[in-house]
Parts: structure tokens; C-alpha cells; sequence
């Protein structure tokens, strides 16, 4: 009975998340500038590492832990690199 | 699906509860990066609301292994300080190049460059212009 009620909550926490992608997604392609642009990517990562956390949870592999820490570190490192090139031009000066 | 089916009661319903929050506050967050009006407002959002439910999940995640395991299976912490780290430094480095921008822009305007934001003065040509 718990165990059925894990597997569809489960399932309510994937469909929410592919929802919470689904409004950085939207950001990106309506966001009026591109600092609008570059927010609705790094929300959209992090959901997406959090999405990657549940089908862990889901399978019960420690794989997918590890593939989610480095989305995470990829995505900040994208969002401060795109936010560079934002104020300056240029990512490394 | 192998390993759930092996949880307590008690341990699927703690982590059914931490999964739900942790979605919904996400979920939450997102749509506030979706529907508030000017870009310094959208930045609150997201940030609050993905970090609270980065907690949530990996909570979740953390009390599953640990009884799946019956071990302290901590190494999600990581993931809850790597966000608790890097989401205010990423989005203060872009509040400050959009900052940034919407002052030169106003200079090349031939605006005073008093104040910056976009929701200081009313009527605001910048704040809804696509680039």
C-alpha cells in the first residue's frame, strides 16, 4: 500500500518537475532579453538535476546521483560564463 | 522499480511526503520565473523556490538509501551545499550584468543614469524591449 502510494508520487514529483522544466523552457523562448534568456537556463538545469535525483530514487541506482552533481556544477559554471559574456563581451579575458 | 518495493511503511511515506514538497515548491518557483513582470522581480523566484526543493529531493533521496542500505547514506549533501553555494553567486553575477546593461543602455539614450531599475520609473520604455 505505502509502496504503491512511493510509485505514484513518484510519478506526481516527475510530472511537477517536467512542468517546472517546462516554464524555464518557456522563459527562454519568450524572455524579452537575453539575461531572461540565460535565467530560465539555469533554472531549467537545476530542475533538470533535480528530475535526474528522482529517477535515482526510482531505479534505487547511485549512478544517476553522480551524473546530477555534474549537471549541477556544469549549469552554475554555464550561468556565470553566459553572465560574463553578457557584461563584458567576452567570456575570459 | 528495483529496491522500492523493500522500503518500510514509515520510510516510503517519509519519502513520498519529502518528494511531493520538494516538486511542488520547484514547480512553485518556476512558475513565479514565468509570470512576475520585470527581470529584477523574475530572479527572486527560481532561486528560493529550486533551492528549497533541492533540499526537499535530496532528503528524499537520502532517507531511501539509508534504509534501502541500512546505512547513513549522506553523499546527497553534497548537492544540497553545491546549490546553496553557487545559486546566489551565479545570480549575482547576472543581476549585476543586466544591471550593467540596462545602464549603458539608458546612456546611450541620453537617459540620466540615476537608477537602474526598470520598475523605478514608471512607464519605462527598457522594460519590456526585446533585444
Amino acid at each position: 500500500m505505502s509502496q504503491l502510494m512511493l510509485t505514484y508520487s513518484l510519478l506526481v514529483a516527475q510530472v511537477l518537475l517536467g512542468l517546472a522544466i517546462g516554464c524555464g523552457a518557456l522563459r527562454i523562448f519568450l524572455g524579452p532579453r537575453a539575461q531572461d534568456r540565460v535565467l530560465g537556463f539555469d533554472t531549467l538545469s537545476v530542475n533538470a538535476m533535480l528530475l535526474l535525483l528522482t529517477v535515482g530514487i526510482r531505479t534505487g541506482e547511485a549512478l544517476y546521483f553522480e551524473a546530477a552533481l555534474a549537471m549541477a556544477l556544469f549549469g552554475f559554471v554555464g550561468t556565470v560564463a553566459l553572465a560574463k559574456f553578457l557584461l563584458r563581451g567576452e567570456v575570459i579575458e | 522499480m528495483n529496491g522500492i518495493e523493500h522500503l518500510p511503511p514509515w520510510a516510503a511515506v517519509l519519502t513520498a511526503v519529502f518528494l511531493l514538497t520538494g516538486a511542488a515548491v520547484t514547480l512553485i518557483g518556476s512558475l513565479g520565473l514565468l509570470r512576475l513582470g520585470t527581470f529584477y522581480e523574475r530572479v527572486h523566484a527560481p532561486t528560493l523556490g529550486t533551492t528549497l526543493g533541492t533540499v526537499f529531493i535530496a532528503a528524499a533521496s537520502m532517507v531511501c538509501f539509508s534504509v534501502l542500505e541500512s546505512r547513513a547514506v549522506l553523499h546527497e549533501i553534497l548537492i544540497v551545499i553545491l546549490g546553496a553555494v553557487t545559486t546566489p553567486i551565479a545570480l549575482t553575477v547576472l543581476v549585476g550584468a543586466a544591471r550593467f546593461r540596462d545602464t549603458a543602455e539608458r546612456a546611450q539614450l541620453g537617459e540620466p543614469v540615476g537608477r537602474a531599475m526598470p520598475h523605478a520609473a514608471p512607464g519605462d520604455a527598457s522594460a519590456g524591449k526585446a533585444d
